[in-house]
């Protein structure tokens, strides 16, 4: 079959010398930032993207989606030994996995994690291997109109669909969507919201906002918040060997979880913590042992860590082929294409296949990598949680200001000082990742809206010209109209649920930072 | 006599979230002011580069109508108690790091900022932290300005080593 020459073609991309590197730096700074509570991938694949800027475009993608299977892993481990999720996707994995460590099983409790997450990836990536030549030729026949559809169907999952309030989610889009209005009109060149800035002409930089959002706000949040008083990591007593029963019991979670989190990933329908809390829910009900749900049921970590591993890849079902972001590090993974020319689509495909099959093929590398990282060496991880706060924070926001400068270090006077232009604007988005947090905002949309918003303003502008401004040209196709459908459910229902009293269960499927 | 006192709490409209509401309600009216002012560029097209911004003005408008609403209902979630000590002292270390840079170069003002927040997070004293934050940053700026070729602004400092 095609995909098997493809997909061959594509290891032998990743398993060149140079990208088996990028990938396993990948993987390792993947797997600190997960384990490390307050950043998370996005915020470091946002870092990263100055810094990669002269480097080799496959490589650097490699890494990047190398850090987002990494962030994967790396959460668990949080979880587990600390309660304390190192990103959002993990939460539900503290649930049990805290339990079983409080019992001297975090050994067991480590392990059907990072296997369970091996097992997940690796189906959900061969998944994403099959499914994307599909998706692809079915996108080949999109226009502006649909494409214009599609980005709004993703707008509404992001904001309004899950979480806790469908005003904060929208209003936090549309922040987004206002801050990617900034800079000169890519279609006729006129500057907009510049406030006559030179320095806003190329609009807001991806890694400012990102960086602002989710470092600076972050630490503002724990720092007011007193949120930094000492908890003890679990000391993990024992072998971190599973027993007979412990496998017995993690199979079938493993490949239910994957089940449940890859489709979930590749729809425009939320994040990894949807997945993985669907996930928990469902071994809840088919549990042998339900009494054993919220005192340590291996399942209840085994399932959602497969189905978070198995989203992540499922994300990149969109990304890769249609070029949809559904989470804010897909998002900011977008802006990684695009800071090298590239956009990710279904000409993708076409026009770099090497460089797309070699990261796809490249994921199946890293999934292997990541088992060895995480648990031999796990001991290693579990030292980071030492860090004193004070310096764990300190340290983020020299990186962050860091990755800041090198993505805008222009200047601009502030009367006869030169002060530095990003760093100002760090500042500035900084206060409102602070306040969003603070007022029960969603980050994700935000993000996603300022990388999205311009993609659909072209495409909607583009459908618009084609039809001599008649708007019935958005409807034009069956594709279409049933995307505005979906996306009108996905902003309706949420409305009605919540309005009836169901909002609990959204609100504990908020899609969160990653 | 309680009931009715933490009832009346409930029902006090937020006054923060107020603040909200008018934050977007202004920054809506900017958008759509800035749209309506900006120079009109001649074209056939019947959708132009104004199109979206007062798409998006509408709509924050009426988020923020929303959510003065909300405001109103206390739909708000609760909110802890906030200490502004500590973050004073790390958005100070940004705003000394953001004026600084450009004269003194990386390694001091992020030195700075890197003792600042620390400080926010109770750890000093500053005439330690100050000179560890400095040394930390030299070493990152000369990692990563040197090694990857990031341009990260030079000063006195590093001048002197290259």
């Amino acid at each position: 079959m095609a995909t098997f020459d493809l997909l061959a073609q594509g290891l032998l991309v990743a398993l060149q010398p140079a990208n088996l590197l990028y990938a396993l730096i990948g993987v390792t700074l993947g797997t600190a930032v997960g384990v490390l509570p307050g950043i998370g991938p996005a915020l470091t694949v946002a870092l990263l993207l100055p810094v990669t800027y002269k480097l080799d475009p496959a490589g650097s993608l490699i890494m990047f989606a190398g850090i987002y299977y990494g962030g994967m892993y790396g959460g668990s481990t949080t979880s587990i030994l600390l309660n304390t999720p190192g990103e959002s996707a993990s939460i539900v994995t503290a649930l049990e996995g805290n339990k079983m460590a409080r019992q001297g099983r975090g050994g067991p409790a480590l392990a059907t994690a990072a296997i369970g997450s091996f097992v997940a990836g690796l189906i959900a990536t061969l998944g994403l291997a099959f499914i994307a030549p599909t998706v692809v030729k079915f996108a080949l026949s999109f226009g502006p109109s649909e494409y214009f559809a599609l980005m709004l169907l993703a707008f509404m999952t992001v904001s309004a669909a899950f979480g806790e309030s469908t005003l904060r989610g929208l209003t936090a889009l549309v922040i987004g969507l206002a801050l990617g209005l900034i800079g000169i009109d890519q279609l006729t060149g006129q500057a907009r919201l510049t406030m006559g800035l030179p320095n806003l002409f190329d609009g807001i930089s991806v890694t400012t906002l990102a960086v602002a959002l989710f470092a600076i706000g972050e630490t503002l949040a724990v720092v007011a918040g007193h949120r930094f008083g000492g908890e003890k990591a679990q000391a993990i007593k024992g072998s971190v060997m599973m027993t007979r029963a412990d496998w017995k019991r993690s199979w079938m979670p493993w490949l239910r979880g994957t089940a449940i989190g890859f489709p979930i990933g590749a729809m425009p329908a939320g994040g990894a913590d949807v997945a993985s809390f669907l996930s928990y829910s469902a071994e809840r009900n088919f549990s042998k042992h339900p009494e054993e749900f919220g005192k340590g049921a291996i399942e209840g970590v085994a399932g959602p860590e497969a189905a978070n591993n198995a989203s992540a890849a499922g994300t990149l079902v969109p990304l890769l082929t249609l070029g949809l972001p559904t989470t804010a590090t897909a998002a900011i993974m977008l802006a990684g294409f695009q800071q090298f020319g590239m956009q990710p689509g279904p000409l993708l495909f076409v026009t770099n296949a090497p460089l797309v099959w070699g990261l796809i093929a490249s994921l199946l590398v890293a999934n292997l990598m990541l088992l060895v990282l995480n648990l031999p060496l796990i001991g290693l991880w579990v030292r980071l949680l030492t860090i004193p706060k004070p310096w764990l924070y300190a340290g983020i926001l020299v990186f962050a200001t860091l990755g800041t400068i090198g993505a805008d270090g222009s200047t601009s006077m502030l009367g006869p000082v030169p002060v530095s232009f990003g760093l100002g604007l760090l500042l500035a988005f900084g206060v409102l990742g602070y306040l969003l947090r603070r007022f029960g905002y969603p980050i994700a949309p935000v993000v996603v809206g300022l990388i999205l918003g311009p993609m659909a303003e072209k495409s909607l502008r583009q459908a618009l010209q084609i039809s001599q401004g008649d708007p019935m040209a958005l409807f034009h196709s069956w594709i279409a109209i049933a995307l505005w459908l979906l996306a009108l459910t996905a902003l309706l229902l949420p409305l009605w649920l919540r309005m009836r009293g169901r909002g609990k269960v959204l609100a504990q499927l908020a899609t969160d930072e990653d | 006599m309680r009931l009715d006192s933490s009832l009346a709490q409930k029902r006090r409209p937020d006054r923060a979230a107020l603040v909200i509401a008018a934050a977007l309600i202004l920054a809506a009216v900017g958008i759509g002011w800035s749209a309506y002012s900006a120079g009109g560029i001649a074209t056939y097209s019947p959708v132009g580069p104004k199109t979206v911004p007062y798409i998006i003005a509408v709509a924050m408008f009426v988020l923020g109508v929303l959510t003065v609403v909300a405001a109103l209902r206390g739909d708000f979630p609760e909110r802890e108690r906030q200490d502004v000590g500590p973050m004073v002292w790390v958005i100070g270390g940004l705003a000394v790091q953001m004026l600084t840079m450009k004269t003194v170069g990386f390694s001091i003002a992020t030195g700075l900022l890197f003792a600042a927040t620390a400080r926010g997070f109770g750890r000093g004293p500053l005439w330690l932290t100050i000179p560890v934050g400095i040394v930390f940053s030299f070493i990152v700026w000369f990692i990563f300005a040197k090694g990857l070729q990031l341009s990260l602004p030079a000063g006195p400092l590093e001048s002197l080593f290259f």
